[in-house]
């Protein structure tokens, strides 16, 4: 499979890198200072039509294929990782409704999602089920016309700020979390649902990530995304697609480090000369440059598997986000040590780069859960199969 | 009511210019963006749509063929269609030769406000809005703060250092606009792929009914020379000196230059 960019995918990139340039990276800063959800560059990337990009034109979106989408990630997140969640988490969090919600389901809430007028996030993890996506424990009981959900959900990015969230709680407990998961549209006004506490973070600290209460919160029963049982299958396709935006957002924070140190190095002066024209750091830029790069295409590759809907798309996403998120940590790492002491303090921007690189081995799937997503794979092609206890997938 | 914008592509400010042996600009060497002070009169005139005061905006360039890269640029902001008026002929166009061609396009197009921006990024002139007007024979309300239109006139709010003027004439005008108009917006996704469809024309001077002839070598000046600015010579630095030594080190240095 092949893959191209074209003069529109360019065009695009000039656009929203002039939009980051000039209006979001001058609040990179505050923003992870103050630990605050930036709403001023939501509503920008929302009059910018940026939060409607994986949506249809019918709903207000300007469906943009998955390179195009993963340009919009990146760009942002070379001027901030923090703002560039937003979009992604819009993204994440309607993957249910895009993959397995009906007709009604996506005109209700899709338009408001493409216009920006509701935020959106994905709640699957628990306390005790991260990695363990199967042992969630969140129950739904039917009662009625409605499901009764009780539990509770944790480490859920935009849980405080979003609208509507999508929420996986088992409907048939007897038969755990693979089989008797299922999925819901959940909207936060509705009663029993509170945010328990927001986390106080290493990197992405203006993006909210909260713990979410459920007590007796009554869902109605055509707010059910896919028939009862299907909640870790929904999980899993989700998981597959959204990785690729994570890989992005990875591809991006990389860049900004890489971008950083080249200016630094080319205006520092030590022992008479530029710190740039010292061979030890032409070395180091570039391999920050050729490994970023490297992780680009590979994540442009994943997207053109993800615009193809490919069987095996997860081998893909997952080695993107695998590549490029220990990209973005070794790389933002480097442009600490490029940069020298200046590099450790806030007056530059590579320490807040290095903190956020650190959440992209992390969350939706850490690292290691990818190499299990790869190997088994890997081994399906070799017709050898993987022993079901590796079998087990991740949360967000 | 109808305005039509004037635009023009400029090399980016940024862009490190090369000449051709006869002194014009290399235009494949610099990346050409629109002249930001019109993104201020595209601006203007968005709004004024948006009011509902004008029905239709439309943009008039005259450039190479590239031009049409701004016109596109500016249908993504907004506005309804766009012309690139480009010849051979006009190669090497000064201010006067720019305003006989807009002037012609112009007569054509019939707006109610021809409106542009303050001058231009790269030639600074300030001249074709001025001879636009006197050759279409049409009132000039230059750089306004603020453009509004009314019963039939057109309105500008001029400051000066005292205050600010208010001037007004009767439609169809000339305007420009200062960057105080209030910040050019993005163009947003929907408008980038909207600009696609948009209607887009070329003309040549044959189809602005002016003759080519008239118009080759019809600047009335010349580039005879064009230089980078002088080097600054570097800065010097007071440095690892006590603050008494440093504040009279730098006064003597503003004394010799006799600044204190």
């Amino acid at each position: 499979m092949t893959y191209r960019l074209t003069d529109e995918h360019e065009e695009l990139r000039a656009v929203v890198r002039e939009l980051a340039d000039e209006r979001i990276a001058p609040r990179a800063a505050a923003i992870d200072e103050s630990a605050e959800f930036p709403w001023d560059l939501k509503e920008l990337l929302a009059q910018q039509d940026l939060l409607g990009t994986c949506f249809e034109e019918r709903h207000g979106g300007t469906a943009l294929d998955a390179i195009g989408q993963t340009i919009v990630a990146e760009e942002i997140a070379r001027a901030d990782a923090t703002t560039s969640l937003i979009p992604i988490v819009q993204k994440l969090g309607a993957l249910p409704i895009l993959l397995a919600g009906n007709d009604e389901q996506k005109d209700r809430y899709v338009p408001r999602l493409a216009s920006g007028e509701w935020l959106i996030a994905f709640a699957l993890t628990e306390a005790a089920a991260g990695s363990d996506v199967a042992s969630n424990r969140m129950r739904a009981r039917l009662d009625g016309d409605c499901y009764v959900l009780n539990g509770s959900k944790r480490f859920i990015t935009h849980g405080s700020v979003a609208n509507v969230l999508t929420v996986f709680a088992l409907t048939d407990p007897e038969a755990g979390g693979r089989k008797g998961m299922s999925a819901f549209i959940v909207e936060t006004e509705t009663p029993g649902f509170a945010v328990a506490r927001v986390e106080h973070k290493m990197g992405i600290r203006g993006s909210p990530t909260a713990e979410l209460t459920f007590d007796d919160v009554r869902v109605p029963v055509e707010n059910r995304l896919g028939d009862e049982g299907e909640g870790f299958k929904i999980a899993m396709e989700t998981l597959d697609r959204s990785r690729l935006s994570i890989a992005a957002q990875a591809v991006g924070i990389a860049q900004g480090a890489t971008d950083a140190a080249v200016t630094y190095a080319a205006d520092r002066t030590q022992f008479g000369q530029r710190v740039a024209d010292f061979q030890g750091i032409q070395f180091m830029l570039a391999d920050m440059a050729s490994q970023t790069e490297a992780a680009r295409q590979l994540t442009y590759a994943a997207a053109a598997r993800v615009d193809a809907n490919a069987s095996d798309l997860p081998y893909w996403t997952s080695s993107a986000k695998l590549v490029a998120g220990d990209t973005a940590m070794r790389v933002t790492t480097d442009a600490v040590q490029v940069l020298g002491g200046y590099g450790y303090i806030t007056e530059y921007p590579v320490e807040r780069m290095m903190r956020d690189a650190k959440i992209t081995q992390l969350y939706e799937g850490t690292q290691q859960i990818q190499r299990l997503v790869i190997a088994r794979q890997l081994l399906q092609r070799a017709g050898v199969g993987a022993r079901p206890r590796d079998r087990r997938e991740t949360g967000a | 009511m109808k305005i039509v914008v004037c635009i023009k592509q400029v090399p980016a400010t940024t862009a490190e210019k090369r000449y051709t042996a006869d002194m014009r600009l290399d235009r494949a060497s610099a990346e050409s963006v629109i002249n930001p002070l019109d993104e201020y009169a595209i601006e203007q005139a968005l709004r004024l749509a948006e009011s509902g005061a004008v029905e239709s905006v439309s943009y008039l360039s005259m450039g190479p063929e590239q031009a049409s890269e701004a016109l596109r640029r500016a249908l993504a902001m907004g506005g309804d269609e766009a012309y690139l008026v480009t010849d051979d002929a006009l190669a090497g166009a000064d201010e006067w030769a720019t305003a006989k061609v807009l002037a012609a396009a112009l007569d054509k197009l019939a707006p109610d406000v021809s409106l542009m921006g303050m001058a231009s990024d790269d030639a600074r002139g300030s001249l074709v809005p001025g001879a636009v007007a006197a050759l279409r024979g049409l009132p000039l309300l230059s750089y306004g703060s603020e453009l509004s239109l009314t019963d039939g006139n057109a309105r500008i709010r001029r400051l000066t250092a005292t205050g600010y003027d208010l001037v007004e004439a009767p439609l169809p005008v000339v305007a420009t606009v200062t960057d105080q108009v209030g910040e050019p917006r993005y163009a947003s996704l929907k408008g980038i792929m909207a600009a696609k469809r948009k209607p887009l024309e070329t003309w040549s001077l044959d189809d602005i009914g002016a003759d080519a002839g008239s118009l080759r070598g019809a600047a009335l000046t010349r580039v005879v020379a064009a230089n980078p600015p002088e080097e600054k010579p570097p800065t010097e630095r007071v440095e690892n000196v006590s603050a008494d030594e440093a504040a009279a080190k730098i006064a003597d240095w503003l004394a010799a230059r006799k600044l204190i």
